[in-house]
């Protein structure tokens, strides 16, 4: 039973894949190229000699981005199988479909949006090289006690709903998700470096590519892996029904 | 708990933990390994030497939001 929900759960992220990259390849890519502009005019002002690519542009923005989007969406698909199967039944009464969504709302949220919000996604030249081990280590830090927070807040949750009913009880472990990740991004450092002189529009369309890619992602993922598992339960109470029946 | 008691039990097939917890724990800690080297591997910190496969997934590391040059 998880090895199938396990499979479904990477083809759902395959196909979150496919759709991401469709979206990147048109809506991402210019910015990055934006940012890599930037990059260029520095090194020419800087009478920098041309460094040596290692994968040219054209390979990095094809298939380089088709096979990073692919990993990724594989490993969510499989981490959201996982996790679909310990709630599903356990956390709320919803149906296969609507576990699904809801997870992948819950995802977006948890995973990508709250921590975005304390460090955006940066196109290339608008962070200084140095520093990438403070900003690998606190981006990590705000996405595992993101995660950490949320599954508090579920664990918390379900009492409130025993205690003040549905709605009452996940409103408010959803707000007590959002004040204690509000607290802890106010105590994590702040990262401001992005050159003065880079231009807002490569940065505004950038991040807003990167928020609107995330999104593509985990609803493609959200909604057909509902659909696969929710298809799957109905061909078997049908086929429960009719052995009943017989 | 009356929600419970209102859905006949048939109706969720909920996955055993015990059937669970090896898969998650396996399969959980490759999908997490898969993750790190899209998203952080020669960056920060290195497993594999030299800057290919961050050069490679570059674009992809970038508009997925994690931290780059």
């Amino acid at each position: 039973m998880v090895r199938t929900l396990l499979i479904r759960g990477m083809l759902a992220g395959i196909a979150a894949a496919a759709l991401t990259f469709v979206f990147q390849y048109f809506v991402g890519e210019p910015a990055l190229d934006g940012g890599i502009a930037f990059e260029d005019s520095l090194a020419t002002a800087a009478n920098e000699p041309a460094g040596v690519e290692l994968v040219s542009r054209g390979t990095q923005s094809t298939l380089g981005l088709a096979v990073a989007l692919l990993i990724y969406g594989v490993a969510f698909g499989g981490i959201f199988a996982l996790v679909y199967a310990g709630v599903y039944g356990r956390v709320g009464r919803l149906s296969g479909r609507a576990t699904s969504a809801v997870l992948a709302l819950v995802g977006f949220v948890v995973v990508f949006a709250v921590p975005f919000v304390k460090y955006p996604a940066n196109p290339p030249a608008a962070s200084l090289d140095d520093t990438i081990g403070t900003r690998t280590g606190t981006y990590v830090m705000m996405v595992v006690l993101s995660v950490l927070v949320a599954v508090a807040a579920v664990v918390l949750g379900r009492r409130l709903v025993a205690r003040l009913g549905a709605w009452n009880g996940v409103l408010l472990a959803a707000l007590g998700y959002l004040v204690v990740m509000g607290v802890v991004g106010a105590l994590l450092p702040v990262i401001d470096e992005t050159p003065a002189d880079f231009p807002a529009t490569v940065l505004y369309d950038f991040r807003l590519a990167s928020l609107g890619g995330q999104l593509v992602l985990w609803t493609v993922l959200g909604l057909v892996f509902g659909a696969l598992v929710d298809g799957g339960s109905r061909r078997g109470s049908r086929a429960a029904m009719e052995s009943a029946g017989r | 708990m009356s929600q419970a008691a209102a859905l006949p039990a048939s109706a969720v097939p909920v996955v055993p933990v015990r059937e669970l917890l090896p898969w998650a724990v396996f399969a959980g800690v490759i999908l997490l390994a898969l993750l790190y080297l899209v998203g952080m591997d020669q960056g920060a910190t290195s497993v594999f030497s030299g800057s290919m496969l961050h050069e490679f997934v570059h674009d992809g590391r970038h508009l997925l939001g994690f931290p780059c040059h």
